[in-house]
């Protein structure tokens, strides 16, 4: 794996609902981990909703929209590609960050590129 | 061939649109002066400036588009000056450009009476942008603040006021009603007490002869010796054509102010054009976007030599944003020897409406709505295209209503009538854009460009692609979402046929790709409404939205409320001390909700099942507070202790919440039973309600609250308890089985074709022959009946769900922040 990543181990894949998301904790950030469990895709996200700044994303229902996997916040379903972090409905939202995934046996790692500390989950 | 424009506006930018259609770029030039500092956009939405935050928003076009189209574009800078010898302008910064033809759209300018000390701060305009800047700005500080002008734009102005938050707002007007020149004075007296419900003080005959205040405005002295003390007026007491560079270059103006055009919107110059506010058509300046919009297609076709001509136009307006219907169509004020008046008055519901026919009653000639203006778009054309009346008059202000009525009118419009009159855009027209496969109010839209401006036109647009549709023998298919091609009702009948129980069955089956928040929530209702299974079990749990899926609502800052089930808001002493001690333990804000039971809020996820643990051990069970299911059945307290009461309403209304708890439906459902018709629980504003009659149950259904309140319609009277049950099983199942996602009883029936009567037959009379079976599905329902929460609670799988992080379980969520108010905490306000 690409040694410029760090690698968290999250949970294990059982914790995780099927095509549902769940919220790591990762010193004192919040991240959102989803498992599209039809296609063995794993997703991470920042769990923060920019929209009202909301620790929610993890919460939201996940799915596609024209192929493309997206969330959408619990709160005012405002959807956000998984793939990019761009808000899909509503074009002068704010992105938000993701994360690369690994899975080793049931083991799950969430990649981060800086330490900690320097984790911005806001993006305003 | 060069063009140049001067302004900016509403006008000029459609010129512009108009000019480009016809003429490509490599065949005229176009330039365009605008004074403004922003390019062109849309005034007449400019109290929307108020409630979105940009600018932006309003814009006609992006700056870009004019790139795009070839058009030099110079905002920020006016003319000066115009040379016609030469064919030049001149403008502010030093520009100068030669013209063939030059179109003058300058617009108008807030009229404002010279008075004296009118100058005084605290006194703007209403006109572009910056004039709403200042008014916000200045806003906060102001605690009485009234408009001078009980006009179209006094009124609007005066509600965004309100809006604002300022506390006493009045309307100034000079003549003795409201909206003089479209309203009549019994029209005036409905609005004004509709206006006065909204907070709004109106007080006419009324000539303000000073401004009071040292620098800023303290008040208003009027003619007949009365003030009023003030912190803010905004003027809004008519428009003030923009004739001054005309006039300048020597062009004919009219005495009141306009520049005098022909036909074909020449001005004495054949060689300069007006159009818009600044132009005077035979004596008449038009204050409404509309006719300047025909303007710019006169001006635009006379230039490439197409002429057309410019006959006049209709001033029918509707009022919009003010939360009261107000609109005047046609010809409010005919001579009084031409036609006779019909009248319809509620003065209780505050509906006014008149419409003038023609003397032989065959025709409408114009009218006045206040108070219920849906009829707007129907009258209107009706006047326009001259359709015959019925034979009596009368049945089309109270003749059937709802879509389908709507749906009939529709049909008899000619091709050419003009159902957008901003874009001119006729029936016909979107006749052929929905053969040629635009079928959505969208592409209809983007194609025809009707319903673009002032959106007035929107419903009956989409009646007729509906009713065009129809027409093709094409069905219309109201298909769920991109993953399923099929509607809800298909649906629901596929996953009962195939006997489906799981979300990702009903995928595999009908759908493709991963789904998404919309058919989630939609197949979840439909297989909890055949089956009624516990909906976090058999791979349903991430189906559900996502208050399903936590068993209650989410609140700002990312708690929960919780909210048990209190039948009939019937409650006794050691159960309310439950509540107490539970909320006082987990720390929770209490509250009596609006339905007759007690919201405890802010829950951290982690605490949800702890909560309901103690709340089923004293005999609570969920709510479905958070649910597509049925809420409360309200009760009122009935024959037990009331002196009018004709039956136990507290009784029936717990056997009715008991045997429908739990049941998911389309949308949300109500109840309530009132023990006589005083109607103290409210039962005809409900899903289904009930009110006790000294020979049974009157059974209303289809009643609304929220933003479009409703009341319900009776639908059997004087029943036993029993066969009311069996009407109910049979209404409910029907509801669920054929509504639209999240359609309330309410909409339902509005669309349902036959409308009541219909629902009638088929609950009553039994005219499908369904009804065995609908009662049969119900029973099944209320026999698979369990408390969700008690499952949750009972089972570790589930409960180990409601944890906020996945590797740190026993932890809460940090972020979530509480303030303290009035004894007890809230929600941090969100950002
Ligand atoms: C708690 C309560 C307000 C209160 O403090 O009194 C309330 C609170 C909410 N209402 Fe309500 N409504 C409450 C009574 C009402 C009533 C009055 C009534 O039921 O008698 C109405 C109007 C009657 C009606 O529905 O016809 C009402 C009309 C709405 C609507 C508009 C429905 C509509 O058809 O237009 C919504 C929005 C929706 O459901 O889509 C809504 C939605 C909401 C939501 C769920 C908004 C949300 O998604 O977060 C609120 C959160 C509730 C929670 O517990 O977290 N609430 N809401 C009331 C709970 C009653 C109860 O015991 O269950
Ligand atoms: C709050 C509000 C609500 C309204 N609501 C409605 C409604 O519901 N329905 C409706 O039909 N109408 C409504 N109107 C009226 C509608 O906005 C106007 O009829 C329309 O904007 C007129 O367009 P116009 O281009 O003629 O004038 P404008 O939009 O005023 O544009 C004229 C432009 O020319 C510029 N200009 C003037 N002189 C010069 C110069 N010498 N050089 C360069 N530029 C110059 C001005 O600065 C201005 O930008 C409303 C108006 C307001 C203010
Ligand atoms: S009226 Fe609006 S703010 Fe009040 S509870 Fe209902 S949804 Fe919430
Ligand atoms: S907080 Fe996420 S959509 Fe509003």
């Amino acid at each position: 794996m690409s040694s410029e990543f760090s690698w968290f181990l999250a949970c294990r894949v059982q914790d995780v609902p099927a095509n549902g998301g769940v919220c790591v904790k990762y010193a004192n950030t919040q991240i959102a981990l989803f498992h599209f469990t039809r296609t063995g895709q794993w997703f991470a996200t920042q769990n923060l909703c920019p929209h009202k700044h909301q620790m929610a994303l993890s919460r939201g229902m996940i799915g596609s929209h024209a192929g493309e996997p997206k969330v959408a916040c619990p709160f005012h379903k405002k959807t956000f590609s998984l793939k990019d972090g761009r808000c899909i409905s509503d074009e002068t939202e704010c992105h938000i960050q993701t994360y690369p995934v690994r899975i080793e046996g049931d083991d799950i790692f969430i990649g981060f590129t800086a330490q900690p500390a320097f984790i911005q989950t806001s993006t305003h | 061939m060069k063009i140049v424009v001067i302004g900016n506006g509403m006008v000029g930018y459609k010129f512009c649109e108009k000019l480009r259609a016809k003429l490509p770029f490599e065949e005229a030039e176009l330039i365009v002066f605008g004074e403004e500092p922003r390019v062109a956009y849309d005034r007449v939405h400019l109290t929307d400036y108020f409630t979105h935050a940009s600018p932006n928003e309003l814009e006609m076009q992006p700056r870009s588009w004019y790139n795009e189209q070839h058009i030099i574009l110079y905002t920020g800078d006016p003319v000066v000056q115009i040379d016609r010898e030469n064919k030049v302008v001149h403008s502010y910064k030093g520009r100068e450009e030669s013209y063939d033809y030059l179109v003058l759209a300058t617009g108008s300018s807030a009229f404002v009476p010279p008075l004296p000390g009118i100058e005084k701060e605290g006194v703007f305009v209403y006109r572009t942008i910056e004039d709403l800047e200042l008014i916000k700005d200045y806003a906060p500080k102001a605690t009485q603040a009234a408009v001078m002008g009980g006009g179209l734009l006094g009124l609007e102005a005066a509600k965004a006021l309100l809006d604002l938050g300022v506390q006493n707002t009045h309307v100034i007007e000079y003549a003795s009603r409201l909206m003089p020149r479209q309203i009549d004075h019994n029209g005036h007296l409905v609005l004004q007490s509709k206006l006065a419900a909204l907070g709004l003080e109106i007080h006419t005959n009324k000539a303000a002869i000073e401004i009071t205040g040292a620098q800023a405005i303290t008040g208003i002295q009027f003619a007949d010796e009365s003030t009023m003390e003030l912190d803010l007026l905004i003027i809004s007491a008519g428009i003030k054509p923009r004739d001054e560079l005309a006039k300048l270059a020597g062009l004919e103006t009219g005495s009141r102010g306009g520049i005098i055009v022909n036909d074909h919107m020449q001005t004495t110059d054949p060689h300069i054009f007006a159009i818009g506010e600044c132009a005077l058509h035979k004596g008449m300046i038009y204050g409404l976007v509309a006719p300047g919009y025909e303007m710019a297609e006169v001006a635009a076709s006379t230039i490439i030599d197409e002429p057309i001509q410019f006959n006049g136009f209709d001033m029918s307006t509707k009022l919009k944003l003010i939360g009261v219907d107000v609109a005047s169509f046609g010809d409010p004020f005919p001579p009084s020897t031409e036609f006779r008046a019909i009248v319809f008055e509620d003065s209780l519901q505050g509906i006014y409406k008149r419409i003038n026919v023609s003397n032989d009653g065959k025709y409408l000639l114009g009218g006045i709505l206040i108070g219920d203006a849906a009829d707007y778009n129907m009258l209107l054309q009706t006047t326009k295209n001259k359709i015959q009346l019925p034979l009596n008059p009368q049945d089309i202000l109270i003749g059937p209503r709802g879509e389908g009525a709507q749906n009939a009118g529709v049909q008899n419009l000619p091709n050419d009538a003009i159902v957008c009159s901003c874009e001119s855009v006729t029936k016909g027209d979107i006749v052929a854009a929905v053969k040629n496969g635009h079928e959505t109010f969208n592409a209809v839209k983007k194609c025809t460009k009707a319903g673009s401006c002032c959106g007035g036109c929107t419903p009956m647009v989409k009646d007729i692609i509906q009713y065009t549709m129809i027409a093709e023998g094409k069905y219309i298919r109201n298909v769920v979402c991109e993953h399923f091609q099929y509607s809800r009702q298909e649906l629901f009948d596929l996953i009962k046929i195939k006997n489906l129980h799981a979300y990702d069955e009903v995928l595999d089956t009908y759908g493709h790709g991963d789904g998404c928040e919309i058919c989630k929530p939609v197949i979840s209702s439909i297989i909890a409404s055949l089956w009624n299974d516990m909906i976090l079990q058999k791979g349903n749990e991430t189906a559900q939205d996502s208050n399903d899926r936590f068993l209650a609502n989410i609140q700002k800052g990312g708690t929960y409320s919780v909210v048990p089930r209190i039948p009939g808001g019937e409650i006794t002493p050691q159960k309310l001390a439950v509540i107490a001690a539970v909320a006082e333990k987990y720390n929770l804000y209490t509250k009596i909700t609006g339905g007759q039971r007690i919201d405890m809020f802010g829950a951290h996820v982690n605490d949800l099942p702890n909560i309901w643990q103690e709340l089923i051990a004293a005999g609570f069970e969920s709510g479905h507070a958070y649910g597509k299911a049925l809420r409360t059945v309200k009760s009122c307290v009935g024959s037990t202790w009331c002196r009018f009461g004709l039956h136990d309403s507290v009784s029936f209304a717990i056997r009715v919440e008991e045997r429908y708890r739990g049941l998911r439906a389309p949308h949300k459902m109500k109840s309530a039973v009132s023990g006589c018709i005083r109607e103290c629980a409210e039962a005809q504003s409900k899903d289904f309600g009930i009110i006790a009659t000294d020979k049974g149950w009157n059974l209303y259904v289809c009643g609304n609250g929220g933003s479009k309140p409703q009341h319900a319609k009776l639908l059997a009277a004087d029943l036993d308890s029993d066969t009311c049950i069996r009407y109910i099983d049979r209404f409910l199942m029907f509801y669920i089985k054929t509504a639209d996602p999240l359609t309330r009883t309410a909409t339902w029936l509005n669309k349902l074709d036959g409308g009541i009567e219909y629902l009638r037959n088929v609950v009553v009379n039994d005219s499908l022959g369904v009804a065995a079976e609908l009662e049969a599905s119900m029973q099944h329902l209320v026999d698979h009946y369990k408390c969700e929460w008690r499952e949750v609670v009972e089972n570790p799988a589930l409960r180990k769900r409601f944890s906020h992080f996945v590797n740190a379980p026993a932890e809460k969520d940090p972020t979530v922040n509480f303030e303290q108010m009035r004894d007890q905490k809230r929600a941090v306000e969100w950002k």
